[in-house]
Formats: C-alpha cells, sequence, structure tokens
C-alpha cells in the first residue's frame, strides 16, 4: 500500500469532519474519493498533505507515519497537491509558478550560482525545460509568459495540475481538478490522469462529477459525514445501497 | 579642480548617506520579498552600530573585521528573536518587531557602558565613500543571484501563498528566518558604516520613525524587484537637498517643507503607483506603446 489511512480522525470543535475513516490507496493506481457535499473529503486531503493533523488514527506513506509530519516534510516524501479553490501564486507566470512546483527536485546549491558556476546554469536550463513540457501536457505551454492572476479559470486548473506533477510524485492527490471546465476541458484532463497514472504516479481524486470518477478510477471511497460508506471497483460503488442514499435520500 | 570635482567634494557625505539608506532599504526588502513586514530594522541597525563602534574605540581590529561583527552581532539576535516572532502574520509580525526595536532602544538608553542616552562619541571616521558603495554592491550581487534562483522562486511563492509553498516542499519557516538573518545582517552593517562615517552612535538615532524611513524607501522605490528600494532610497535622501534651495527661493524653512513632501510623495506613490518609482520607465514604455499603435 502506498497510502494508509486507519482510523483517522479529525474534529472541528464540535463537529467531526472527519471521523474514524479507514481506506488505502495502492501504488500506481487511480482512487476516488467521492462523498455529498461536506462529507469531509478536502479536510481528508488536508490531512494527508499535512496541513492539518488528525485528532486521533494514523496516516502511513509507503509504511511510513506521516500524520506529524509538516507539510514541506510530506511533500518531500512525494506527495503533491492542487486545491479545491486554486491557489496558484497569482504574481508569477505560469511557467515560474511550475518552476516553483520544482523545488524538491532541483539539487544546485545557491553558492554555485553566486559564482556563476556552470553546473548551476545548465540545472536551471533543465529546471525550465522540465517546467515547460510539463505546460506542454497540460496544453498551457503557449500561455507560460503570462501570469497566474490573468488565466482563465480552467486554465489556471491545468497549470496547477502541471504545478503537482513538477516535483515528480509518488502520490498526487487532486481536489476537484475539472471542477467549472467544459466538457472538452474534462476528457483532456481525464486522459491526463489516465497518462499520469500509467507513468507510476498515484492518484487520488476528489470530485463532484461522478461520471469522471466511475471512468478513470479503479477504486472508489465514498464518503459521507466523515465516515467511509462505502469502498470498491466503480461497478459495485453504483449499486451500493448505502452510496444511492446518501446521494438521493432514503426513501422513506 | 574641474566643476564636477567640486560637485562631488560638496556633495561627498550626502552621496554617502544615500549609500547607507540604500543598504537599509534593501535590509526592509529582505523581509518584505518574502511577504513578511518586519520592522525590527532599527533594532538591528542599533546593534550593528553599537557593536562596530566598540569594537573601534576598545580594540585593534582592521575595519573589515568591524564591519563583519556589525552585521554578526545583530544576526545573532534574529535567531531567537525570528523563531516566535515569524509565526505571527502581517500586522501582528509588524508590532512584536517594532516592540523589540524599542526594546534594544531602551535597553541602549539605559546602559551605562555605552553613555546612556548620550551615546559613544569620537569614533574614528573609518567609512569612506567607497566602503560603503562597496557593500551596497556586495549586497544587490546578493540579491541579484537570488532572483531566479530555486530559492528566489521559494521566496516569492512564499509571499504569493504560504500554504501553497509548503505543500510544494519549501521549509517557509526556514526560508522565512533566513530572509529574516539577512535583513538584521544587512541593516548592522549599515548601521556600523554609519556609526563609522557620522563619528558617534545615540540611541535616539535608531527609533521607531528611522524603521519607517526605511520602509519609506523600500515603498517608493518599489518592491517588485531588489533595485527598487535603493532607488527609493536615493529619490528621499536626495530630495530635502532639492528642496533646501527650493524651500529658501520661496522663503519656506527646509524642514518642515521636507516632510511635508515626504509624505505627499508617499501617498501619491500608494495611490498612483503601487510598485513603486522604479515603474516609472515601464509604464512610459506602455504609454507611448499605446499612442503609436493610435
Amino acid at each position: 500500500m502506498l497510502l494508509a489511512l486507519d482510523g483517522v480522525e479529525r474534529a472541528f470543535g464540535g463537529v467531526r469532519a472527519v471521523d474514524c475513516t479507514s481506506f488505502a490507496v495502492r501504488e500506481g493506481e487511480i482512487h476516488g474519493l467521492i462523498g455529498p457535499n461536506g462529507a469531509g473529503k478536502t479536510t481528508l486531503l488536508n490531512l494527508i498533505s499535512g496541513l492539518l493533523r488528525p485528532s486521533s488514527g494514523s496516516i502511513k506513506l509507503a509504511d511510513r507515519r506521516i500524520d506529524s509530519l509538516a507539510p514541506h516534510q510530506i511533500a518531500a516524501l512525494g506527495v503533491s497537491r492542487t486545491y479545491q479553490n486554486i491557489r496558484l501564486f497569482p504574481a508569477l507566470r505560469a511557467l515560474e509558478n511550475v518552476l516553483v512546483g520544482e523545488h524538491l527536485v532541483r539539487r544546485a546549491p545557491l553558492w554555485k550560482r553566486l559564482f556563476f558556476l556552470p553546473g548551476a546554469r545548465a540545472e536551471e536550463q533543465a529546471a525550465r525545460t522540465r517546467a515547460l513540457t510539463l505546460l506542454e501536457r497540460v496544453g498551457m505551454r503557449e500561455r507560460a509568459g503570462a501570469r497566474a492572476q490573468y488565466l482563465s479559470y480552467g486554465e489556471q486548473r491545468r497549470v496547477e495540475i502541471a504545478r503537482a506533477l513538477a516535483s515528480n510524485p509518488r502520490l498526487l492527490l487532486l481536489d476537484e481538478p475539472t471542477a467549472g471546465m467544459n466538457a472538452a476541458e474534462v476528457t483532456s484532463v481525464a486522459a491526463l490522469i489516465r497518462q499520469v497514472a500509467k507513468e507510476g504516479h498515484s492518484v487520488l481524486l476528489v470530485e463532484h462529477n461522478v461520471r469522471l470518477v466511475m471512468d478513470v478510477c479503479e477504486q472508489i471511497t465514498v464518503l459521507n459525514f466523515g465516515k467511509v460508506i462505502a469502498d470498491g471497483a466503480p461497478q459495485a460503488i453504483a449499486q451500493d445501497p448505502a452510496v444511492i442514499a446518501a446521494y438521493l435520500g432514503n426513501e422513506d | 579642480m574641474s566643476t564636477l570635482g567640486d560637485l562631488f567634494l560638496t556633495y561627498q557625505s550626502v552621496i554617502s548617506f544615500v549609500g547607507i539608506d540604500a543598504l537599509l532599504a534593501l535590509s526592509v526588502y529582505a523581509t518584505l520579498c518574502c511577504g513578511q513586514l518586519s520592522l525590527a530594522n532599527a533594532g538591528f541597525m542599533a546593534i550593528g552600530a553599537y557593536a562596530a563602534a566598540l569594537l573601534t574605540l576598545h580594540t585593534k581590529l582592521p575595519f573589515a573585521a568591524v564591519l563583519l561583527a556589525s552585521a554578526l552581532a545583530p544576526a545573532v539576535f534574529a535567531v531567537p528573536l525570528g523563531l516566535p516572532v515569524l509565526r505571527l502574520r502581517g500586522i501582528f509580525l509588524a508590532i512584536a518587531t517594532i516592540g523589540f526595536g524599542e526594546v534594544v532602544r531602551l535597553a541602549l538608553v539605559n546602559w551605562d557602558y555605552t553613555n546612556g542616552a548620550l551615546g559613544l562619541v569620537a569614533i574614528p571616521q573609518r567609512a569612506q565613500l567607497w566602503t560603503i558603495y562597496l557593500v551596497l554592491v556586495i549586497a544587490l550581487f546578493l540579491f541579484s543571484r537570488l532572483r531566479g534562483s530555486k530559492i528566489g522562486y521559494a521566496l516569492e511563492s512564499i509571499r504569493e501563498d504560504e500554504t501553497a509553498a509548503r505543500t510544494m516542499g519549501i521549509n517557509t519557516t526556514l526560508a522565512k528566518l533566513s530572509m529574516f538573518v539577512f535583513g538584521a545582517a544587512l541593516a548592522g552593517v549599515a548601521g556600523g558604516l554609519e556609526a563609522h562615517f557620522t563619528f558617534m552612535v545615540a540611541p535616539s538615532g535608531y527609533g521607531f520613525s528611522r524603521v519607517v524611513d526605511m520602509l519609506v524607501y523600500a515603498v517608493v522605490g518599489g518592491v517588485a524587484t531588489y533595485l527598487g528600494p535603493p532607488v527609493g532610497a536615493a529619490f528621499m535622501t536626495l530630495l530635502p537637498e532639492v528642496l533646501r534651495g527650493l524651500g529658501e527661493s520661496v522663503g519656506l524653512a527646509p524642514g518642515p517643507l521636507r516632510l511635508f513632501v515626504s509624505g505627499a510623495i508617499l501617498l501619491a506613490v500608494v495611490l498612483f503607483l503601487p510598485n513603486g518609482i522604479i515603474s516609472l520607465p515601464l509604464l512610459f514604455a506602455a504609454v507611448r506603446m499605446r499612442r503609436e499603435r493610435g
């Protein structure tokens, strides 16, 4: 198991946003995380990426406890993410945003740059080329020089995915990557997610677009009121009475 | 001697002060560039100035070593101060760091060893115009190499969105602390230079208004690049000299006129030139392009 959550809880005051949640993501898997609004999906991503600490329970990445680490340490272990409400660096250009994403894979120290050593220059060139390649992959190469704040909503989402991929993560957390996108953009993001998984990155996908989730995910976990109500393959999830009740309500 | 040489001799001290003020503006920019409004720099400057003055008065150390000490002394204070206060954001960080500045100033007022409020006098003049500008050039070089580096981008990302920066693997605490310490060292070395240029140090020179001056230099010059703060420092330091003549010709005392004009310029820059006077050439270029297109 790449990521394993065991009895994870997080309470805000009296509200248990995440309540004794356990599930696991396998290496190379596209794992869907769905549930009605307020089910605790984003809280769960914040717990995994270290922005929040669980009140109890454990989160393991490749058998290593990560639930007490700082966000930058968790990122260094190979977890990268996007945000539901897009958190690009607004005044930086699209290319620069992706360059920041490469922070963990860039190795040349500052002193080499201070003395204009060729190693530093070559490393900068390589970083820039990688960033441009990633922008190309999300169809944003022509907009590489545009500041993030001037990009459209869909464009910002795509740059954010490129930035998250720039650290070459083992586990990619996507928080509603297709929100606000049109049908054509959704199709291209779906293709990108499949491609990324094929290259060996595991993906944990939080998404409201149920068709997309059913389409790309191999495994789906359904949350409601902070609890896991179903966990399994897409076909099984679609017929699960608890899931249908959570989304459509009970008959009685 | 040529007239240019005469002009230079007449204004040598003003040009030196421009260099010192440029260093101070850069010291504020060091934390501003990663989004932290720290106002501890008058305190750091005082520590650097006093450390340098004491070393010169009581030891035979060469000036380079004294300057190095004036950078290191405040840096040593900045680490334990920065660790707790950099957890604060925005205005709360500003208030906490103002507090530090006042603590330093009051400690110096009450310290008998350094003559309390009178301060230390008769410090030999060891700082020359060229020493000041050598230090400034080194500081500018460091900032220029930082820009566009991996760490430079990390700093910009912290300014833009600290939470997102953390999940990109950036140790934001370490980055912010490093720049806080770097800013302290710059303020300290500026203090050391000033002490050896004006022959004296006194607590009253490092009060709240001093750090406000530094911030004004940076904001007026523009904080989008490291070149802005020195330009702002030059502008705001040379301005009184220009105004002196102007004020005399209309029969005004230079003091009040200077304060009035400085305030008006700050207001105008904040309202109409959010990227400072360094953005003026770009702005003119944009206007010209629009006009040419018709």
